[in-house]
């Protein structure tokens, strides 16, 4: 038998591109529907462990699907905002913890996620360098996010342009990096965290400026009146918030006015989860409440029904690949019926020659399962990737 | 001593068939066939070898009948007694010299593999002038050095008979007569028995005998 395997051995070997490629082609044949399956499966627990996860969201009516999506996956889908009114009201009803949260801009092409620190606690995420959160312009990022942009406590980060046509639109500000969280195999590791109040500064609504007051620059002023100083455009405003020009910082405006994406409920038990759910149904407010798992089973139900196609399309490939590998063997003999006829001339036995060839293709099995497996253990690290092209 | 009586084979779905009364090779002496090809002379080296058996007739090797043999034991037979050299050396790409060499300790068990038969392979190459070719594939070797690995595996379990099935046709005459010499110088060394299918009757005057296969040859 050794000897048998050392010969399929020499074969495999001598013939490697040819083996090379019978060994790709059966990997991954073996991987693609293993794989694909592990990539749904995986996809599908994480997508639905995160609305599990999350009692209540409530958001502006429209499209309880982009609600969701916007709130539990960070994807800035065109969602109407809500005002914070709207949370402070229910919030005042005691009904349990609401987190505000507003998915609206993005650094670098990760999400800007703005809340508040009951977010974190909710989650369960806890920072692994630096600190939290304390100061507007501050921000906390997702360990995914700091591995890839290779930034760190101590860095700072630009928000990224929204439009660069609109000269009186969105500024970019720079925040500055004061931790970074554990990973937590999530959408979280790959968001940048903000206070609520940054994001307000990012839309516009807050900002701070030289002192006009102790301004020596009178080009900049355009009046002065009993109602305060009107400065011109050449009036410098910070793109970046400091100790120094902290205090010079302020909102323009009712804060109750300002918008949120929507805000996470989490009723302190199930009396209070069914009251106001009910509350909702019945119209009493002008914004929906949705069930995180229930909107993410429907839009699931519909996405992995694509999986039975998958499933088929596998029958059919498998059936195709087998009929190719007989036809590959039965090709292979053909092209080798002198070599294997001299070792039975020489004294091989019919059954040796059998045991030979069937050691080769052993051999490329094995190799081709060790393939497969590294791909399909490699397959885990796509799942974030493929959730976010392919599902979300 | 090699006898055939009474032959009579033929291969299924095929006209041809091979039939005669009697033919003998004596051991130890050098036999060459000649005759036009299609006459059978590779089938008889087949039916000798027990790689066929006639429908009708006996074969016998040293008073052994081949036909009582099983297929396992005429393997085994062959394997033991028996040395092939053929025209176009059937040589295995994938392995290198000395692996070719060694080739009938490989794929069966009658022999052992060891130390003492890696040592005569690498003698008998140096006999031939091959042992700075052992770690070399088929397709980096020339003909003659090929048909010398070729021989090397045919002799390398000292086979009591040799066959050789058109052994120069595909060297030069230079090659031609280092091989034929190499082989004669073996038979008559070891005793054995060579039999040999030749087209080259340049050849013929160094055999003890020769078979025109035309003349036996018995039509049905």
């Amino acid at each position: 038998m050794l000897q048998s395997c050392y010969l399929a051995f020499k074969y495999i070997t001598f013939h490697r591109g040819r083996s090379l490629v019978l060994i790709f082609s059966l990997g991954i044949i073996i991987y693609l529907p293993n794989g694909l399956k592990r990539l749904i499966h995986e996809s599908e627990t994480q997508i639905i462990v995160r609305a599990k996860t999350t009692p209540l969201i409530v958001g502006a009516k429209g499209s309880a699907t982009d609600l969701v999506i916007n709130t539990l996956y960070f994807k800035r889908e065109k969602i109407e905002n809500i005002p914070m009114r709207s949370m402070k009201k229910i919030q005042s009803l005691d009904f349990g913890i609401v987190i505000p949260f507003a998915c609206m801009y993005a650094a670098r092409g990760f999400p800007i996620v703005a809340t508040d620190l009951e977010y974190f606690n909710f989650r369960s995420l806890t920072i692994q360098r630096g600190r939290q959160i304390a100061y507007v312009g501050e921000c906390v990022l997702g360990s995914a996010v700091a591995e890839r942009l290779n930034v760190d406590v101590g860095d700072s980060l630009i928000t990224d342009s929204e439009n660069f046509f609109d000269l009186a639109g969105v500024y970019p500000l720079k925040m500055n990096v004061v931790g970074v969280l554990k990973p937590s195999a999530s959408h979280d590791d790959q968001a940048i965290f903000v206070d609520i109040k940054t994001n307000w500064v990012i839309m516009g609504l807050g900002h701070g400026h030289e002192d006009l007051t102790n301004n020596y620059d009178q080009s900049i002023v355009i009046a002065r009146d009993s109602g305060g100083i009107h400065a011109g455009a050449k009036l410098y405003l910070y793109n970046s918030i400091s100790t120094e020009n902290m205090d010079s910082f302020h909102f323009h405006g009712e804060i109750d006015d300002f918008p949120l994406s929507s805000f996470i409920v989490i009723p302190k038990d199930h009396k209070a989860e069914t009251i106001l759910r009910g509350r909702f149904a019945s119209g009493e407010f002008e914004q929906q409440m949705v069930v995180p798992e229930q909107i993410v089973n429907i839009w699931l139900e519909s996405i992995f029904r694509i999986k039975q196609i998958f499933d088929s399309m596998f029958l059919l490939v498998g059936l195709a690949t087998t009929l190719i590998l007989i036809l590959i063997v039965t090709l292979t003999l053909r092209l080798r019926k002198h070599e294997i006829y001299t070792m039975y001339t020489i004294g091989s036995s019919r059954l040796k020659i059998v045991e030979i060839l069937s050691f080769e293709m052993i051999m490329l099995i094995c190799v081709s399962l060790v393939f497969a497996g590294v791909l399909y253990s490699l397959t885990g690290i796509f799942v974030d990737r493929f959730i976010n092209q392919f599902i979300l | 001593m090699i006898r055939l009586t009474d032959i009579s084979f033929g291969y299924p779905n095929a006209d041809f068939r091979l039939q005669f009364d009697e033919l003998s090779f004596d051991t130890g002496t050098k036999t060459a066939i000649i005759g036009p090809s299609g006459f059978g002379k590779t089938t008889l080296l087949n039916l000798i070898s027990g790689i066929y058996l006639p429908q009708l007739g006996k074969i016998t090797i040293d008073e052994k009948n081949l036909n009582s043999l099983s297929e396992s034991e005429r393997r085994s037979f062959r394997l033991l007694n028996i040395g092939f050299v053929f025209q176009d050396f059937k040589l295995l790409d994938y392995l290198t010299s000395m692996d070719n060499i060694l080739l009938p300790y490989r794929i069966n068990k009658v022999l052992k593999l060891n130390n003492e038969a890696r040592k005569q392979a690498a003698k008998m190459a140096s006999m031939l002038h091959i042992e700075n070719k052992l770690s070399k594939y088929p397709q980096k070797l020339s003909q003659g050095e090929r048909q010398r690995v070729a021989i090397c595996r045919a002799l390398i379990h000292d086979p009591s008979i040799i066959l050789a099935d058109e052994p120069t046709g595909n060297l030069d005459p230079e090659n031609r007569e280092i091989i034929m010499k190499i082989l004669f110088e073996y038979v008559n060394h070891k005793g054995s028995t060579l039999v040999t299918v030749t087209h080259d009757h340049e050849l013929l005057p160094e055999f003890d005998r020769i078979v025109d296969f035309k003349k036996i040859y018995k039509n049905s």
